[in-house]
């Protein structure tokens, strides 16, 4: 009895920490219910799609697809396309999903022939991919746009002296794009109806659409598990071997899976950044693995069970911790950037603990396992 | 002559573009009539400068723990030992032995500790060691912020407390390394002090493979099986070889820190394994394989690319794409590798 429930503890001894953590958050940074409540809502809508993409992998057996990466370079680089082709409001959106999509399959297949090459190493190998590629999407952008790639609009190029005739030159992209053309469009695409919005205190907004693409990139993650695919998947997580053996082409869906999570990852950063408004063009894709994976583990969700509720109650809990610790920081240290500091650190020492209590598990089961053979 | 083709076949497709490219580069910077005195120069300072951070991997490497990405864990308990003796207003070559001392001191205990977990996470030594480097290096920022150091040119000046960012070492220990027997030949500067302490930790490093306790690092690293059968102990070797390899790790930031002339905190060590393993593949190592010269060719190649490649660059299309093509090469060899290995079994 006592071990089962230190068992049960031991499963949820992170998100317990972590509601620990986050209550003290929300006390410290004496804010206001509503802003706190405004803003959880706020970064539940615009991160928990981008948890949600991570989800199809962990089942499959590949563990946490830190090259998510690149399913958000996919939506900038639409993004940066449609609205150089002037495309405004929700058209805005639908072209630069278009152009993700194609992109995200492209990445995702190539990312699923390196990751089938390294089996058993994923993860560091996702990471790794993640890095390379960035640099790859630095060198296009920073000399590609505006001399090999075609960039109509002149304001998104960068100015860079002058040639020999005096005429200035115009190429690589500029550090910031502005998206306000899109911004909000997916937000605020159904408005809230009146009814509700009446019951609701008046400094609580609550964006209707974003909220409905989550429950159904929930509801696709369930359906699609339920699939043969799904269930081939399934079977992969908990045995790659016998699965092999029984007729399932392992190497096959691993590609798919890791095309799906990357197209849902596109998806995601695109509704992040509609909210956000702006691209930091070198920069917005870079940390979005590490937090999205972040936001998953805290929930107890580990590198080989996760499910669309450890994907919502995570990101939940880590973005509460994540906009009140600087705050808190300032009021119990008197110094923001500690707080700061504080997060960074929380993040990655979540990915770090939970990766080495997984391998910690596995490893000890093996030897089990090789004892009793 | 056949040895060369042995060599070549061994470098591999990837590693033989990067040493042409390099090659390359320097036949470019001699057509533009770039100084290749400074460039050579330059070139010798960064190779003696990254040297045994490089040298670090070897141990890890050997001992079949992969590629230490956890390197962070090393480097800042050497960059304690720096902040430590320069609290102390140590100068000269009494502070960098006490930088020595602590920092070496600490990344053995700290090593001990991490070659510990390592062992509990056999397999996937590669991304734990990430994680941890990155946790550690985070946490690092928290603590660099709260330690009682209370020298004026280590604090905030107006806060009171609180590292800097970055640490000037001239009026301590900066270069002193670089400038011991340094001598001018043409226009090549030489910094014979650094380069010869670095020759000299390969020398104790291979020494130290010499021994009972080298060679069975090196046994339990090919084969853990045949190891146990031959009565060594794998876990003993694999944490005595992390240890190694942090302690090396602090001991390369301490040389790195006053060759550079100064000490740079909070955020910078984040990303400072991936350049370094690197350099060790480039030199022709894999996961599984690593010898003393793929230490010192890789280092010398692959801190040359990136002193030459800047200037180069700045002629041709301008200096800021040499940052993304750094990016691209040290973590594209990375990917070379991770994948290489897996296609053999």
């Amino acid at each position: 009895m006592i071990k089962k429930i230190q068992d049960h503890l031991s499963e949820f001894i992170v998100p317990i920490i972590f509601l620990g953590l986050c209550a003290i958050g929300v006390i410290y940074s004496e804010q206001s219910p509503g802003f706190i409540i405004n803003t959880i809502i706020e970064r539940l809508g615009r991160n928990c799609f981008l948890v949600i993409s991570l989800i199809i992998p962990v089942v499959a057996g590949i563990g946490l697809n830190f090259s998510i990466v690149l399913g958000a370079m996919a939506a900038q680089i639409g993004l940066i396309f449609a609205i150089d082709w002037g495309f405004a409001g929700i058209w805005g959106i639908v072209m630069a999903a278009a152009l993700s999509t194609v992109f995200s399959v492209l990445f995702g297949y190539f990312v699923g022939l390196i990751f089938n090459r390294a089996k058993g190493r994923e993860m560091v190998t996702g990471l790794i991919t993640g890095f390379f590629a960035n640099g790859i999407y630095q060198m296009v952008f920073l000399y590609g746009a505006g001399t090999f790639l075609t960039i109509l609009t002149q304001d998104l190029l960068l100015p860079r002296g002058q040639n020999e005739a005096g005429e200035t030159l115009y190429f690589g992209l500029q550090n910031t794009i502005n998206l306000e053309n899109v911004q909000y469009a997916i937000d605020d695409l159904i408005p809230l109806p009146a009814f509700i919005n009446n019951a609701l205190p008046d400094d609580i907004f609550l964006p209707i659409f974003p909220f409905v693409l989550i429950a159904l990139a929930c509801l696709f993650v369930v359906f699609f598990l339920k699939t043969k695919l799904g269930q081939e998947m399934k079977a992969m997580g908990h045995n790659q071997h016998i699965s092999e053996i029984s007729g399932i082409k392992v190497n096959r869906n691993r590609i798919i899976a890791i095309i799906i999570s990357t197209i849902m990852a596109g998806y995601g950063q695109i509704l992040f950044l509609q909210n956000i408004g702006t691209i930091t063009t070198y920069n917005s894709h870079e940390y979005v693995g590490m937090f999205a994976i972040a936001a998953l583990l805290v929930s107890g969700a580990t590198v080989s069970k996760a499910s669309v509720l450890n994907a919502i109650f995570g990101t939940f809990l880590f973005h509460t911790l994540f906009f009140t610790s600087p705050l808190a920081g300032k009021n119990i240290f008197g110094n923001v950037v500690l707080g700061e500091y504080f997060r960074v650190f929380v993040a990655y020492g979540v990915i770090a603990i939970a990766l080495a209590l997984h391998a910690w598990k596995t490893t000890r089961q093996n030897a089990i396992k090789a004892e009793e053979c | 002559m056949n040895q060369c083709k042995t060599f070549i076949k061994q470098l591999g497709f990837a590693r033989g573009v990067i040493v042409a490219f390099t090659v390359l580069l320097f036949v470019l910077a001699f057509v533009k009539d770039l100084q290749m005195g400074q460039l050579i120069s330059d070139c010798l300072s960064r190779f003696g400068r990254h040297g045994i951070l490089v040298l670090s991997l070897l141990p890890f490497v050997k001992g079949g723990l992969g590629l230490n990405f956890g390197l962070p864990v090393g480097v800042l308990c050497g960059l304690v030992g720096v902040v430590f003796s320069i609290n102390l207003n140590l100068a000269g070559y009494d502070g960098l032995a006490v930088a020595l001392a602590v920092g070496g001191g600490l990344g053995i205990v700290i090593g001990l500790f991490y070659g510990w977990l390592l062992n509990k996470v056999k397999g996937q030594e590669m991304v734990v060691g990430t994680y941890v480097g990155f946790a550690s290096v985070s946490f690092m920022c928290l603590a660099w912020m709260m330690l009682p150091f209370n020298n004026p040119t280590l604090v905030w000046s107006i806060a009171g407390k609180g590292l800097r960012m970055t640490i000037p070492m001239d009026d301590t220990y900066g270069r002193i390394l670089d400038n011991l027997w340094s001598f001018t030949v043409g226009d090549i500067w030489v910094p014979t002090g650094l380069i010869l302490s670095f020759l000299v930790a390969c020398i104790l490093v291979a020494l130290f493979f010499k021994t009972r306790h080298g060679m069975a690092i090196i046994a339990a690293g090919q084969n853990e099986k045949f190891a146990i059968a031959s009565s060594i102990k794998p876990n003993r070797t694999r944490l005595l070889a992390t240890t190694l390899s942090t302690f090396l790790g602090a001991i390369g930031i301490v040389i790195y820190s006053q060759s550079y002339g100064f000490v740079q905190l909070y955020t910078a060590p984040l990303m400072i394994a991936f350049p370094i393993v690197a350099c060790i593949l480039i030199g022709g190592a894999g996961i599984r394989t690593a010898t003393m010269f793929h230490v010192i060719f890789g280092c010398l190649v692959f801190q040359s690319l990136l002193t030459v490649a800047l200037p180069v660059a700045n002629e041709f299309i301008g200096g800021d794409i040499t940052e993304a093509a750094r990016i691209v090469i040290s973590n594209g060899i990375i990917l070379y590798a991770l994948v290489g290995v897996g296609a053999q079994k």
